[in-house]
């Protein structure tokens, strides 16, 4: 049961072959179990998840299930979630019960899905280890000297560990992909505006982005079908008509055109991460794919194209905690603006503080248009490299990460060498396009290499359709770590 | 581009964050190391192009002036640090 797809699981409820209580039961204890070790999850509320359970069952029983009806999902902790402790992995937001829900929230108790607990994050999604946490780092649980990487690292954590079935995770650089990718599970960030991110602590609202985490693409689609949807709330929500993102998992992969961009198979990848991507690769022409080899010329300005936009945003959108409202008060000050100072500089951590400082500086009197409007005309021209490559292929692939998993504390010192790791999925972020990471094998100590595939505009149901196909022929994403 | 210790700290004192003469010199070589890696946009000439703000160049939408929030004082200022009389408290201002 606990290697169970959403499918499964789904058709066992509604069988009645066991009940949702019994399920979140089962994951409960294991989480319970586990988590002393992994750090997975920072609060985990038995009661509430059962209270939930037991509503599910009774809509099962009534005959209005829907797909994801009574199944338990680990929700990241960037999700403000009603009653419950919801903190952004931050000290800031140690005490913060939040007093609404999300939409992605909204969306979940609707078809009566059961939250199973709050996931570990880096604090307020900056970091690619979850090690910047105020609530400690998360374990890789393949390796447990290695992160689980970030900033989605307790979600990736709780669904390689089948501590949960699935997740959710948000990705403003890759804090969806680069997880998926580190433990060996399959992560999607959809199409900038697909995801409302009303009640998603914001980071980079310009880049921000919620999504799917679970072991298969074929339940990542599930999940989008939920996740997914415009909502007035958030006024860069895009108004669509709702899809079924299963509806192509089946098709065949005949004529695929898989774009290959020259800069991504250079020699800054290790070697065991370019051996599992090609044999993937290898393994999609025997499914009928073609490769063509393309071009994201502007590939290498993409970390520091981020490194504007993403700081200046950040320093903008956390101006909101400064002690009155909600959230961490300092206990001593002499004046309004040292109460300012003071409960900032204690409730945030030290690379929340160093982007703030970032974004401040190139944000200033004088900088503005050097670095902010810039980097914003840099961003067009990565999105047009984009628009470009795509006129030749349906697909684009490389590597997700260029190592697997590093070790805890290797690179926490080295902030700029913690920044160059996320080049490959930070474009697609700029770009607005949707990306995914699915398992391809071991590299280096026997850690997880991620497959990235990058989709044009809107082409999740395309994209899942390509991860499926792959995982029908494989058996990576059924693999587990030992205990 | 070469950042200056009054630079952080003067940076530090907009972004209202309280830092020590160690913190603000650490912050500088940290902060330096990452501009090093800002500078390549210099680089580029992008007198041509225009700035994009939003991946669909989608128009800021537009709602009709009426209220639809209901009032939640007392849920929302349940959550903050000081309240009093359904005010929230700060440390005075003006004598």
């Amino acid at each position: 049961m606990l290697n169970a797809s959403l499918k499964q699981l789904s058709a066992m409820l509604a069988a009645r072959k066991i009940s949702s209580v019994e399920l979140t039961s089962e994951f409960l204890k294991r989480s319970r179990a586990l988590n002393p070790e992994y750090n997975a999850f920072i609060t985990l509320d038995e009661r509430t998840s059962l209270a939930q359970a037991q509503a599910a069952d009774i809509l099962i029983a009534s005959g209005r299930g829907q797909p994801l009806t009574g199944i338990p999902i680990a929700q990241k902790d960037i999700f403000c979630t009603k009653g419950w402790l919801t903190t952004c992995g931050s000290k800031m937001l140690s005490n913060f019960i939040s007093p609404y829900d999300a939409h992605v929230i909204g969306r979940f108790n609707a078809v009566a899905a059961v939250n199973i607990g709050k996931t570990n994050m880096d604090e307020f999604a900056m970091g690619s280890s979850n090690e910047t946490s105020f609530y400690g780092p998360v374990k890789n649980p393949w390796d447990t000297a290695a992160v689980p990487g970030g900033s989605s690292g307790g979600s990736a954590c709780a669904v390689a560990a089948r501590m949960a079935p699935a997740a959710t995770g948000t990705d403003t650089g890759g804090s969806i992909r680069q997880p998926a990718a580190l433990c060996g599970i399959s992560g999607l960030k959809p199409t900038y505006g697909l995801v409302s991110r009303y009640g998603m602590i914001a980071f980079a609202s310009s880049l921000d982005q919620g999504g799917p985490m679970a072991k298969s693409a074929e339940d990542l689609a599930l999940m989008l079908n939920v996740m997914a949807g415009f909502d007035a709330r958030d006024s860069t929500s895009l108004e669509r008509q709702p899809e079924d993102y299963t509806r192509d998992l089946e098709k065949p992969l005949d004529g695929l055109c898989i774009g290959l961009p020259k800069e991504y198979f250079v020699k800054e990848i290790d070697e065991d991460v370019a051996r599992a991507v090609e044999a993937a690769i290898g393994q999609y022409r025997k499914l009928g794919a073609e490769t063509v080899e393309v071009s994201l010329p502007n590939t290498k300005l993409s970390v520091p194209v981020y490194y504007v936009l993403a700081p200046a945003e950040a320093s903008s959108n956390l101006s909101r905690f400064d002690g009155v409202r909600y959230g961490y008060r300092a206990p001593d000050y002499v004046d309004l603006n040292d109460m300012y100072r003071k409960t900032r500089a204690q409730g945030f951590g030290s690379e929340v503080k160093r982007r703030i400082l970032i974004g401040t500086y190139v944000l200033s009197h004088g900088y503005y248009d050097a670095y902010y409007i810039q980097a914003q005309k840099l961003r067009r021209l990565m999105a047009q490299d984009f628009a470009e490559a795509f006129k030749q292929c349906d697909v684009i692939m490389g590597p997700t990460s260029p190592t697997v998993a590093f070790d805890l504390g290797e690179r926490s010192s080295a902030p700029v060498q913690m920044y160059l790791s996320d080049a490959y999925t930070i474009a697609v972020n700029l770009a607005g396009l949707p990306a995914m990471s699915i398992p391809v094998g071991f590299g280096h100590k026997n850690r997880p290499v991620g497959l990235h595939i990058i989709g044009n505009y809107f082409a999740e149901a395309q994209m899942l359709n390509v991860a499926h196909q792959y995982q029908l022929e494989s058996d990576w994403h059924t693999r587990m770590p030992k205990e | 581009m070469s950042l200056s210790l009054d630079d952080v700290k003067r940076v530090a004192n907009l972004a209202r964050l309280e830092i020590s003469e160690d913190e603000a010199r650490k912050a500088l070589i940290q902060l330096s190391g990452i501009f090093d890696l800002i500078e390549q946009m210099q680089a580029v000439d992008t007198s041509a192009i225009t700035p994009m703000s939003h991946a669909q160049d989608v128009m800021q939408r537009l709602r009709t002036d009426a209220v639809t929030e209901i009032d939640q004082r007392e849920l929302f200022q349940s959550v903050a640090p000081q309240v009093e009389a359904g005010l929230y408290l700060v440390p005075k201002v003006i004598e």
